[in-house]
């Protein structure tokens, strides 16, 4: 048989790799966004009939919170402050003193706890069609914050852990975390209700 | 006057693994990679909230848009608030449509899981919202999120 040449191999020139992955890089750097989604999550209460007449709320378990065109509150009747709402709303449903114009009490048999006193008290907000999403999230962020911290204290005196980090704890599927999740939620419901907004523009 | 000075040779910087270190910054950035899916045609400033949580990303989610139309779309449909459903902008009565195709693309089992997150700009007015969350009460959509920075203080 013949023999054949030894050819040598070419090696590929690798210097232009470094350009090519530069530029991918750069792509993917412009069109990243870091933004992972964080919101106020809520659950809308379901279409009910007209024909059924609402419950019956007593007075004292109501605790009204109004929101105007000029986005100014009106809080249980006398214009309120945003910085002062969490803590009035707080003790509103702790209603520690058992004060007579704060929230009633109604023992109930929780899973979680057993025989315990929870609060009859609702926060209901209502705005107006002229109010500002803005000011509209701040006060439901307000109250959202109100509820999470006394989730957080009870939490806290029951099981030596926040409500967040149970909260955390229960999103990777911990059972126990969820249990006693849902012990707090039971004796701190999240009662806030939303009444239908007024329309007050100049027609 | 002074001695010749010998020259000294600066070893150079291999650049050999330049490649590997940009590869390993390229993967890194493809992999956290999130494309923008929509356009937005309507300019979406979202409010601050401190106790906005993170939505689970295990529940499917969808986005209705709220604001007003932005640059060219001004042009065509006005100033006042609208929504942006998918790519296409309309309004309250283009919810049920909407709503349906979003509920057919997932499958039964996750359907009722249906999340939806309400990016709606800030300086809209309540009025359309009320609207949207009438309309989405109808259609049994209960389960919402106020789309909102999360602020540290």
């Amino acid at each position: 048989m013949a023999k054949k040449a030894k050819r040598e191999v070419q090696e590929i020139n690798a210097s232009s790799m470094a350009d090519i992955a530069f530029l991918l890089l750069i792509f993917f750097l412009v069109t990243t966004t870091f933004d992972s989604d964080y919101g106020i999550q809520r659950k809308l209460p379901e279409k009910i009939d007209i024909k059924t007449p609402p419950p019956e709320v007593k007075r004292r378990n109501v605790f009204m919170v109004l929101v105007n065109r000029e986005d100014l509150l009106l809080v249980n009747g006398a214009p309120g402050d945003i910085n002062l709402l969490k803590e009035d709303v707080k003790n509103f449903i702790l209603n520690p003193n058992d004060e007579p114009n704060l929230s009633e009490k109604k023992e109930i048999n929780s899973k979680g706890f057993g025989k315990v006193k929870i609060s009859k008290g609702v926060v209901s907000l209502q705005n107006d069609r002229g109010t500002s999403y803005k000011k509209y999230i701040e006060v439901q962020n307000v109250l959202a914050a109100a509820f999470n911290e006394m989730r957080n204290e009870r939490a806290k005196a029951e099981f030596n852990t926040s409500y967040d980090d149970l909260k955390a704890m229960a999103a990777k599927a911990n059972e126990d975390a969820i249990k006693k999740c849902e012990a707090i939620e039971e004796v701190l419901p999240l009662s806030i209700s939303e009444a239908q907004p007024k329309d007050t523009r100049k027609k | 006057m002074f001695g010749k000075k010998q020259k000294k040779g600066v070893p150079g910087i291999s650049t050999a693994s330049l490649p590997d270190i940009v590869f390993m910054l390229l993967f890194f950035f493809m992999v956290a990679t999130k494309m923008k899916e929509v356009t937005l045609k309507v300019e979406v400033k979202k409010p601050n909230a401190s106790a906005a949580t993170k939505l689970e990303d295990d529940s499917p989610i969808r986005t209705i848009y709220i604001g007003r139309p932005s640059g060219e779309y001004a042009a065509i449909f006005g100033t006042e608030p609208r929504l942006q459903l998918g790519d296409v902008l309309g309004d309250v009565n283009q919810l049920d449509a909407a709503i349906n195709d979003w509920r057919n693309e997932i499958n039964e089992a996750e359907r009722l899981k249906l999340t939806l997150s309400l990016k709606i700009d800030q300086n809209t007015k309540m009025g359309i919202v009320t609207d949207v969350k009438e309309k989405l009460r109808d259609l049994n959509a209960l389960k919402i999120s106020y789309s909102a920075l999360k602020n540290s203080d």
